[in-house]
């Protein structure tokens, strides 16, 4: 494989996890419900994930305890958002703290331990093709998770579910009105929410790189939170962030095909630096983001 | 039947007692069973965890040691919390104010001027205020949300960190590792209490504090802050403005920060490591938190969340606990404490006849 067709490939992988994280995290902001314990969640996903697939040589078993995991995790925070109207900032916070904690306490024992990734999965006839083939050429979690992205959007814009999600997260008030039952429908938005993260924690460590390092998930939660904002609470656009954000974290590796010699920390901050720069440029336009924004994003609701 | 939280009208001071207690109580409890889950010695994980940090002056001088960091930089933080201005990139602007701060030693490591430390502190404390203003700038001018930047600022302060502590910044006579040179005597502070490591920066601390608490209760400042952060656009209407709110609340708390870093380095490192970053910057979020965002309770939170770390650091020793289990025990904490406060803020009301 050239360099070339290493990065493209690479790029739809680092994406995924970001993805998985980002489109679950879509759910519960559009139900209104702003959950920032998105990389507590993805780390103790990661660590379980791990666990369990090292233990039972499964990955789909690896991935159900995970998102069983990030359920879990996600319901504690449902509990002290919704149930007790606590800060969600706060609390989101809280459940962040507590994933990371859990995360380095489940994986102690597997430190450095690795596993096999999964084989790769060639859609005939379009991996062959010449430059753009190797983008065929991935695990199965990416085609997935590219597929779910497409069902998220249809959902969210064209069914009544998708309506139901909106309307309770645009006028939580009117919602209830019209016989909704709010606090439900928010519950189930951030267990959703919670499944996706713990996944998309499971793919990092067990496909992704699969090798348990402790800190593994490094700032990727955060990463997924800022891509709802940039994508402006939107599907296509946050899958368009995705990709950009997976390219750019494999800047070492284009750095080098450029021949440009820079210090691995200045690479390592790439994504960060970008993350900054992107928010400010998107969120400068206020006509855009006060249209766009979650009408009750962030506001406890009494049910 | 039909749960419903009803405001209380009043609140009493308990709340600032009461919270707090209940949630280290379900912590401990919840604990224990996890480590017992997990195959720990529970009961001696718990002594460690929460007797241990008092017992003999040894243990209780670092308890004072690390009070002194997350006490100022709590103070700090809760003046953005009550704002509604959430800087949670306290970490990452102790890692700037540090560096900072770290530049006179390393490159005068013979220096012996009296004016050396002075200017380290003030440095600490420009470069703290300095990274977190990005942060403000970035708020006020294109809207972009203070939460993720300062996330993402501390990763970057990280990598800065590393990128000088392995490169042009490493001790040439330092066996390779990560770290600066040792500073010299005029770098470091005076020692407090002779025979322990507690500096004059927990002195510091406490005397922010007191000014903390006299700015909230009796200066205008405080006030306008407090309703910048609430209810926004009433404070328009008196003429405060956001914008203010979030510039005070991002450079204070920057300021805080970084001084808490510059204490670090010239404090009981006397040198700039990786180790420079354990944390503080987060367990501030919850000690602002514990300590209802009041001066005053900040005072005894910080205190409390210093001795849970050397609780924790002793837990490694004698119960096998790894170290994550202080961020278990910190986030359960948080947890707790969110949980309490609605049944203290809010009267229970259980209604058994169904749905009304």
């Amino acid at each position: 494989m050239t360099i070339l067709a290493f990065i493209l490939a690479g790029t739809l992988a680092a994406a995924t996890p970001l993805l998985l994280a980002a489109l679950g995290e879509l759910i519960a902001e559009r139900a209104g419900v702003l959950n920032l314990g998105l990389e507590g969640m993805m780390a103790l996903g990661a660590a379980v994930g791990f666990v369990v697939a090292y233990t039972t040589h499964s990955h789909v078993l690896g991935f159900a305890a995970a998102s069983v995991a990030g359920i879990a995790l996600s319901l504690v925070f449902a509990t002290l958002a919704l149930g007790f109207m606590a800060n969600q900032v706060a609390a989101g916070l809280a459940i962040g703290v507590l994933g990371l904690g859990l995360s380095s306490l489940i994986g102690k024992p597997l430190e450095s331990q690795t596993l096999d990734a999964p084989g790769k999965l060639a859609i005939p006839v379009l991996a062959d093709l010449p430059v753009i083939g190797p983008l065929f050429e991935q695990d199965v979690v990416v085609y997935l998770t590219f597929g779910l992205a497409v069902v998220i959007w249809a959902v969210l814009n064209h069914s009544k579910l998708g309506l139901i999600i909106r309307a309770v997260g645009e006028n939580p008030h009117a919602a209830r009105a019209i016989g909704f039952r709010v606090l439900r429908i928010r519950l189930a938005a951030v267990a959703f929410g919670g499944a996706m993260a713990g996944m998309a924690g499971a793919y990092a460590s067990t496909i992704y790189t699969p090798l348990w390092a402790d800190g593994m998930i490094a700032g990727r939660g955060w990463i997924a939170v800022a891509l709802v904002v940039f994508g402006t609470w939107a599907a296509g656009r946050i899958v368009f962030g995705a990709l950009l954000f997976g390219a750019l974290s494999l800047g070492g590796l284009i750095a080098q095909a450029a021949g440009v010699a820079l210090p691995s920390q200045l690479l390592a901050s790439l994504p960060y630096a970008v993350t900054i720069v992107m928010l400010a440029v998107i969120s400068s336009n206020r006509r855009r983001m006060r249209l766009n924004t979650v009408a009750s994003l962030g506001q406890p609701f009494a049910g | 039947m039909k749960i419903t939280f009803e405001r209380r009208a009043a609140l009493s001071r308990r709340v600032l007692f009461a919270a707090p207690l209940i949630a280290l109580g379900l912590t401990m409890l919840t604990s224990l069973i996890l480590f017992a889950a997990l195959g720990k010695p529970a009961g001696q994980a718990l002594y460690s965890l929460l007797l241990e940090p008092f017992v003999g002056w040894y243990n209780i001088s670092e308890v004072l040691l690390k009070m002194g960091p997350l006490m100022l930089i709590a103070q700090g933080l809760a003046i953005g919390f009550r704002a509604n201005v959430f800087n949670i990139g306290a970490e990452g602007q102790l890692i700037i104010g540090a560096l900072c701060a770290s530049a006179l030693p390393v490159y005068f490591p013979e220096g012996s001027s009296p004016l050396m430390l002075p200017a380290m502190i003030a440095l600490g404390a420009v470069g703290g205020a300095a990274w977190a203003a990005i942060a403000a700038g970035l708020r006020v001018r294109f809207n972009a949300n203070e939460i993720l930047v300062t996330l993402m600022l501390t990763l970057i302060a990280t990598q800065v960190l590393n990128y000088l502590l392995l490169g042009p910044w490493k001790d040439p006579h330092g066996f390779n590792f990560p770290q600066s040179v040792i500073f010299p005597d005029a770098a470091l502070l005076p020692i407090l209490l002779s025979g322990t490591r507690v500096n004059i920066s927990v002195l510091a601390a406490l005397l922010v504090s007191a000014l903390a608490y006299v700015m909230m209760r009796h200066r205008f400042s405080g006030y306008q802050l407090l309703v910048g952060g609430l209810a926004p656009r009433a404070a328009r209407y008196a003429g405060f403005t956001e914008a203010r709110a979030v510039w005070v609340s991002l450079l204070l708390g920057g300021l805080m920060a970084g001084l808490a870093g510059a204490c670090e380095v010239a404090g009981p490192l006397g040198q700039l490591q990786r180790s420079v970053s354990t944390g503080y910057g987060y367990s501030a979020i919850i000690v602002a938190y514990l300590g209802g965002l009041n001066p005053l309770g900040i005072v005894v939170s910080a205190f409390l969340m210093a001795a849970l770390f050397i609780g924790g650091d002793n837990a490694m020793v004698s119960a096998d606990l790894p170290v994550a289990a202080v961020f278990v025990f910190q986030g359960l904490l948080l947890v707790f404490y969110l949980g309490s406060l609605t049944f203290i803020r809010h009267r229970v009301i259980l209604n058994w006849a169904g749905r009304a």
